[in-house]
């Protein structure tokens, strides 16, 4: 028997319900794994629970090469299913999740361990033995545990080390302190606080959300935004993008004490900001994404000035960035820190610089282009060690290209309307958009009910697949070292807490 | 060496002179304290508090009111109302030191954040350390407050710092709605902080749980679980706004200038 295909279907489309075969759970594992082997990537995988709130169904969104999406369908009976991740590593921490929300046993999975259910660390789970925290014993060994509250202004979450002397045997990272219950909430929706809520799933990555969520609503309603809006969507995107890996690089600088340039890029990546807020009086973006559209327009005069204050800040960026390249010190704390393995992206599906860091040619803008991308993706960028230098080498290639892109789109935007009506959604139907956002692919998945509601809504930030990256990261590393890796991901922990 | 000093120097100062010079321009899109203008509002008109996604604003008697410590500063207003009886000007004075401060009618002046009382200033004016909180935070109001440690706002050259432990601490300065998560992780870090203490709420979630405040998942703001001294409203608030309110609890800053 060959293994079904899935549905095929492409960024940002839509497809009846109707048209996805519902499979029995060993087919649909078949399915997806053989996806998985054939180069593709689980993008997302979750349950949708039934009308009543009996039956289990799973969904899965496999990302294969030529920018074709798979989407697979099967309906679990009972309360229990064989874990797929049996067969597909990649499945791992989505299964937890499916195990965590809807109380499925997920027979033979390695490690069911709680994904935002704090008390299950403790308490215990579904599987006692399996949910609390590893711990290694010896003599010499020892715990060291840091957060919810850390010593930085940045988001709650908890980390255990089980450390040797200064070698960290196994970092385990403890989230949902930031649960805000942002799917739950898309509920019955859309609603005008739908488009607010998704501007906040990471405010960091404004216009990455907004962008998903947008397409997921065009593509529900059947229209595309008008080209103007997509480059100037692009545009907002890459000045996300530049202004974030601006500010993760100056506070690289600071974690190894390097801190002239610190302080120059802690404030361009402010210029940066500003350079957003320009365009739409938000320096997050903030209401510069509206489904059917953009809220602001870009006229000519504003153009030239944002042009003019864009290459100050890039020509700024790049003096900093070449002090900090061209300093030894610097050099020894980057190079063979937090090294994480193409073998390791591979297999478990990460995304984002830390996979393009090592070697591995993954970035929706080329792979799943969208919009003003399908004209214009820049080109993908690539480091080969996998190691905090390499992050920051990927980094620096970016903010480039991105740099250039939007340069390119300042320079002519297509002309047209801005917006164009949003219609209601299609009922019974299902919606994937993609999104390559700072950290990584976006994924935001939409299925509708009768009347055109989402009655699920699923979120896939690039952290939900980067946080076990960096506890691999980790391995073997410093315990010193920690923050200077942490901080080359620069994970959202509200992106994946949701 | 040399090559850092030479690029320091080409850097040139980048600390703004305010206050003792006005304020840098905020963007000519930039959105501050609305206005509103009820002598435009038909009767029985209730656009404006439709659209608000938030349910910031309410329609009385005088016409409508709207909660800064609401507003997400979307502009959803704006598109609904057909009379253009609201706008945002680019005032980015927000902060109050109450609540109901924070609510704001037709044609009222603003309601600018007080000092501390004397001895509280005497303790803090020229030195305040905070211990920032995230409780559900998106990572918006926290990197604003990151910028205050940037060479542009230097809060440092008022006596500001943001310190690592609460036991350093003078007080907190809190983002996000407060999840039920955080509130225990929340409260004993209040109760780390030495007495006498302040509290910040920085931010619509901080204030009143902004785009999540009908969800289940949080408390709806800092003051469901630590008593609050200062908001300071916006989604997220500007570094300006941040700035300014804090300087003015401590009394550095009254009215349009600066006082010591």
């Amino acid at each position: 028997m060959s293994a079904p295909a899935g549905v095929a279907m492409r960024n940002g489309e839509r497809v009846a319900e109707a048209e996805i075969p519902v499979l029995e759970v060993d087919e649909f594992h078949e399915g997806v794994a053989g996806a998985v082997e054939a180069g593709g990537r689980i993008a997302s995988l979750f349950g949708v629970a039934g009308p009543a709130g009996d039956a289990l169904e799973l969904f899965a969104v496999v990302a294969g090469a030529g920018g074709s999406l798979a989407l697979f369908r099967a309906e679990v009976r009972g309360n229990r299913y064989p874990a797929l991740t049996h067969h597909c590593p990649q499945a791992h921490y989505f299964e937890r999740e499916i195990a965590e929300q809807f109380g499925v046993a997920v027979e033979g999975h390695p490690g069911l361990k709680p994904v935002r259910d704090l008390a299950a660390w403790h308490d215990g789970g579904p599987e006692p033995r399996a949910s609390r925290f590893f711990r290694v014993d010896g003599e010499e060994i020892h715990e060291v545990g840091v957060g919810p509250v850390h010593a930085g202004v940045i988001e709650p979450g908890h980390f255990r080390f089980q450390c040797h002397g200064e070698r960290v045997l196994h970092l385990e990272i403890a989230l949902g302190y930031q649960h805000r219950g942002v799917e739950r909430a898309a509920l019955g929706g859309p609603t005008p606080r739908t488009l607010i809520q998704m501007e906040t799933v990471a405010g960091d990555t404004t216009i990455g959300h907004a962008t998903a969520y947008a397409q997921v609503c065009e593509a529900l309603g059947g229209v595309e935004p008008p080209a103007r809006a997509e480059a100037i969507r692009g545009l907002g995107l890459e000045l996300e993008r530049i202004a974030n890996h601006a500010g993760d690089l100056g506070a690289l600088a600071a974690d190894v004490a390097y801190l002239p340039a610190a302080a120059q890029l802690g404030r361009l990546r402010g210029d940066f900001l500003n350079l957003t807020a320009a365009l739409c009086g938000s320096r997050f973006g903030r209401g510069l994404v509206r489904p059917g559209g953009v809220g602001f327009d870009l006229e000519p005069d504003l153009a030239g000035e944002m042009r003019h204050k864009l290459d100050a800040a890039a020509r700024g960026v790049e003096r900093a960035l070449a002090l900090l390249w061209a300093t030894p010190s610097v050099k020894t704390r980057f190079e063979g820190t937090g090294v994480l393995h193409r073998l390791q992206c591979e297999e478990l599906g990460f995304v984002g610089p830390p996979v393009r860091a090592c070697a591995v040619a993954r970035d929706v803008r080329r792979d799943h282009p969208r919009g003003v991308y399908a004209s214009a993706a820049p080109p993908v960028a690539l480091a080969h060690d996998g190691d905090v230098a390499a992050r920051a080498a990927v980094r620096r290639l970016e903010i480039e290209h991105s740099a250039a892109f939007v340069r390119d789109r300042l320079e002519a935007l297509p002309a047209g309307p801005l917006r164009v009506a949003c219609p209601s959604a299609a009922p019974r139907s299902v919606a994937v958009a993609l999104v390559e956002g700072w950290r990584g692919e976006i994924c935001h998945v939409a299925l509708t009910d009768e009347a055109g509601r989402f009655r699920r809504y699923k979120i896939t930030d690039p952290s939900f697949h980067n946080w076990f990256a960096l506890a691999l990261a980790m391995r073997d590393g410093q315990i010193s070292d920690f923050p200077l890796c942490n901080k080359s991901f620069n994970l959202s922990y509200c992106g994946h807490d949701l | 060496m040399f090559r850092e000093l030479r690029a320091r120097i080409r850097s040139g100062h980048a600390t703004v002179a305010w206050p003792g010079a006005p304020p840098p321009a905020p963007s000519e899109r930039f959105r501050g304290r609305p206005e509103i203008d009820a002598g435009k509002c038909p009767d029985g008109c209730a656009a404006c508090a439709e659209a608000c996604p938030t349910g910031a604003i309410a329609i009385g008697a005088e016409g409508p009111r709207l909660d800064l410590g609401r507003c997400v500063f979307c502009a959803g207003c704006l598109e609904a109302c057909p009379e253009g009886a609201i706008r945002y000007t680019r005032d980015h004075r927000l902060a109050a030191r109450r609540r109901e401060d924070l609510v704001i009618g037709p044609g009222a002046a603003p309601a600018l954040a007080t000092a501390l009382d004397a001895e509280l200033r005497r303790l803090f004016g020229r030195s305040l350390k905070l211990r920032q909180v995230s409780a559900g935070g998106c990572n918006g109001c926290e990197s604003e407050v990151n910028v205050l440690s940037t060479v542009v706002w230097d809060v440092g050259r008022f006596g500001v710092q943001i310190v690592a432990s609460p036991r350093h601490a003078d007080g907190l300065l809190i983002t996000g709605p407060v999840t039920t998560a955080m509130e225990l992780a929340l409260r004993k870090t209040y109760e780390a902080v030495p007495a006498p203490k302040i509290v910040i709420a920085a931010g619509a979630c901080a204030i009143s749980g902004g785009p999540f405040l009908f969800e289940r998942e949080q408390l709806g703001g800092a003051a469901a679980v630590v008593p609050v001294d200062l908001y300071i409203p916006g989604c997220p608030p500007n570094p300006l706004t941040l700035l300014d309110g804090i300087l003015r609890l401590l009394g550095r800053l009254e009215g349009e200038g600066r006082v010591g």
